[in-house]
């Protein structure tokens, strides 16, 4: 897994509620046998004017200039503004592959869907949670924002803003650790725990 | 201490405790063809070995062709497609995963299917690499959605790494009036509670609309429990359950049999146990439903009209409300019942199964579809739904009334198969999700129950069975 220790750089603010993941990477792409690749069609139906498909290439599409990811201003920000329940529907890993891949690695809003924050971390994308009032506020706010997990803070130019995040998870992203192998690690308690539980549940 | 079921569930999985973070073990992992194929290659790559065989069962769904098909994968004529469903395929035989493949008659919807053959159960812990996975807590299972990495992981270790949800009851109470269905109560409950009401809890649903509810029915709400935003939705074990389970290929026999009932017994909410919200509804109040916008939350009564944003004070609320109509193609206060629509859309892992079926082929029956109606699709979930439709003599109800009568998959309720919405088309569909494009680019869905999507394509508008 991709570590996540700290971060600079501009957010930039995609000001919708409930954006899911359908709008996020639409299905078409979901045919992909692949992990990677999946940037240039981040938000692809609002993002360009024609219809996306696999195998296009998205260079030389008609991009929509309304929509802020293809607002120059914002070229090359890490960090994605937006507002509540961020990564709501499907559960397709494909989400957050997408918006790593353009080069998102963190994410701040005042929530997000249970799946999709879950993803998030298993990608090395940082999801913080602040309040309303706060993401009001950095939506009128166009400097650098400094972000730094081990502290657990989201600095502005004159504010400095706390987040929540889970101690365990928390470790694992600051470290890059890789999920199947610490619980490999265990692997005797899992044998073990399964050989009780089907002695108990012998059905299953 | 007092329990509730989901407390249970997640306390007889519990394999490890750590910071917050526990490491439980999973009983079912449903496998499909799109979530899938990454998991396998990173196990691959790592070099590392299936956990255990005999947890998994896949099945291609999302991408099968519902037109004739004998011709198995090779008729999926997209190469893109089909090169996902022929590498579930072999994966499943490197890995050597149980998988009903596609011209099985036992193939259809992940979701149809795990019930339908036992293969989930009361008090399982089940996962699948797709969000709807929330269905099989019908049955009393504790059952969610997971992404890739956690299907890998799934694979790897038979485990997986969870934070606590927290508890929410939400009671049904009376009876639901004719032609009112658990697709209705489900969209009512989103409507109330938002689609993000649900986000950090299981929901349990009970009363007696629940306990009066078909197990079918117990399906279709905790399958949208995840449109309310809960990972999990779940509905205690009871005779009904039993019932259910019983007879079916994966089910126990025999002592084994004695031994489940018993457990089976004990998965329900303790009589005091703490939930951390509480909801209670009046069956009786819920008229039937339908979605006006892009979210499921945007939801009113048949009878009801689109709402004016100029009317709502939240800001955000608002703007959510402006671009839905924007998008949708409709104006504010615009009476439901009013609007036209171009196709309709029986099927989905909501809405597919054999009591889907009865109750829109009862409103189709010795009608026909209206003449601005350019296709009618029933999907059935399964080969299975679909051999027992046709023994029931519904295919020929719903081809008489024009519909169009397809083999099993998820079809168009996301739209990944050949079976989609062209930009403008305005559909009643029976599926999940009516966010924009979902079933496809420019495509307006209308969130509807089997008898709304069946009396909408005989009136050729959004119309109740009565009218």
């Amino acid at each position: 897994m991709k570590k996540f220790t700290s971060l600079s750089s501009i957010a930039m603010p995609l000001d919708r509620a409930n954006i899911d993941t359908d709008a996020i990477i639409p299905k078409q792409f979901l045919k992909s046998i692949k992990r990677s690749g999946f940037g240039p069609n981040l938000f692809d139906e609002w993002r360009y004017l024609d219809h996306g498909e696999v195998g296009m290439d998205n260079s030389i599409r008609p991009i929509n200039t309304d929509f802020v990811l293809n607002n120059p201003q914002y070229s090359g920000a890490q960090i994605l503004l937006t507002r509540r329940n961020f990564g709501c529907g499907s559960s397709r890993e494909h989400a957050p592959w997408a918006l790593e891949d353009f080069g998102f690695r963190a994410i701040i809003a005042p929530s997000f869907a249970d799946i999709f924050y879950n993803n998030c971390f298993k990608n090395g994308i940082l999801p913080i949670v602040l309040s309303h009032e706060i993401v009001d506020n950095l939506f009128k706010y166009s400097g650098n924002i400094v972000i730094n997990l081990e502290d657990q803070t989201v600095k502005t130019q004159n504010q400095v803003f706390n987040f929540d995040v889970d101690a365990e998870r928390k470790r694992r992203l600051l470290n890059g650790l890789d999920d199947i192998g610490l619980t490999l690690q265990y692997e005797n308690q899992i044998r073990s725990f399964e050989t009780e539980h089907f002695n108990k549940f012998p059905w299953l | 201490m007092a329990e509730t079921l989901y407390d249970k569930l997640m306390s007889a999985h519990i394999v490890r405790e750590q910071d917050g973070a526990t490491l439980i073990y999973i009983d079912r992992q449903l496998i499909h063809e799109v979530t899938s194929p990454q998991a396998f290659e990173g196990l691959t790559l790592s070099g590392r070995k299936l956990w255990r065989n005999k947890s998994n069962l896949a099945v291609p769904d999302h991408n099968v062709p519902t037109t004739e098909r004998s011709s198995g994968v090779n008729s999926i004529t997209d190469p893109v497609s089909r090169l996902q469903v022929e590498t579930l395929d072999k994966n499943c035989k490197t890995f050597d995963i149980n998988e009903i493949q596609m011209n099985d008659i036992r193939q259809g919807i992940v979701h149809v299917i795990g019930p339908e053959q036992g293969a989930t159960l009361p008090g399982m812990s089940i996962v699948c690499g797709d969000s709807h996975t929330t269905t099989h807590g019908a049955l009393g299972a504790l059952a969610f959605g997971i992404g890739t990495s956690e299907v890998e992981h799934v694979l790897a270790t038979g485990c997986l790494w969870q934070n606590k949800a927290k508890n929410m009851k939400i009671e049904v109470n009376g009876d639901l009036g004719d032609n009112i269905s658990a697709k209705d109560l489900a969209l009512y409950v989103i409507g109330k509670i938002g689609t993000a009401g649900g986000t950090g809890f299981a929901i349990e649903f009970c009363g007696t609309a629940i306990q009066s509810m078909s197990i079918e029915g117990r399906m279709t709400l905790c399958n949208m429990s995840i449109e309310a935003g809960a990972k999990v939705g779940i509905v205690a074990v009871d005779d009904k359950t039993v019932d259910y389970v019983k007879g079916r290929p994966f089910t126990p026999i025999d002592e084994n049999w004695d031994l489940a009932l018993e457990y089976w017994k004990t998965l329900h909410s303790d009589d005091d146990a703490h939930f951390d919200e509480s909801i209670v509804i009046d069956a009786s109040m819920i008229k039937p439903q339908v979605t006006w916008g892009t979210s499921p939350e945007m939801v009113v009564d048949i009878n009801g009209s689109t709402p004016d944003p100029e009317k709502e004070k939240d800001q955000v609320k608002a703007e959510s409300i402006r671009n839905a109509l924007k998008y949708i193609h409709l104006k504010p206060n615009t009476s439901l019942s009013s609007v036209a629509i171009d196709k309709v859309f029986i099927g989905s892992c909501t809405n597919s199964r054999i009591e889907d079926l009865r109750i829109a082929a009862s409103v189709a029956k010795g009608k026909k579809i209206a003449d601005n109606i350019k296709l009618a699709l029933v999907v059935p979930g399964s080969g299975l739904v679909k051999q027992q439709a046709e023994a029931e003599g519904l295919d020929q109800i719903f081809k008489d009334a024009g519909f169009e009568w397809r083999e099993p998959g998820c079809s168009m309720c996301l739209a990944m198969n050949a079976d989609k919405l062209e930009p403008g088309e305005r559909c009643a569909s029976t599926s999940n999700r009516n966010f924009e494009g979902r079933q496809g680019q420019g495509s307006f869905t209308h969130l509807v129950s089997p008898a709304i999507a069946a009396a909408s394509a005989i009136a050729g508008h959004f119309s109740g069975v009565d009218s």
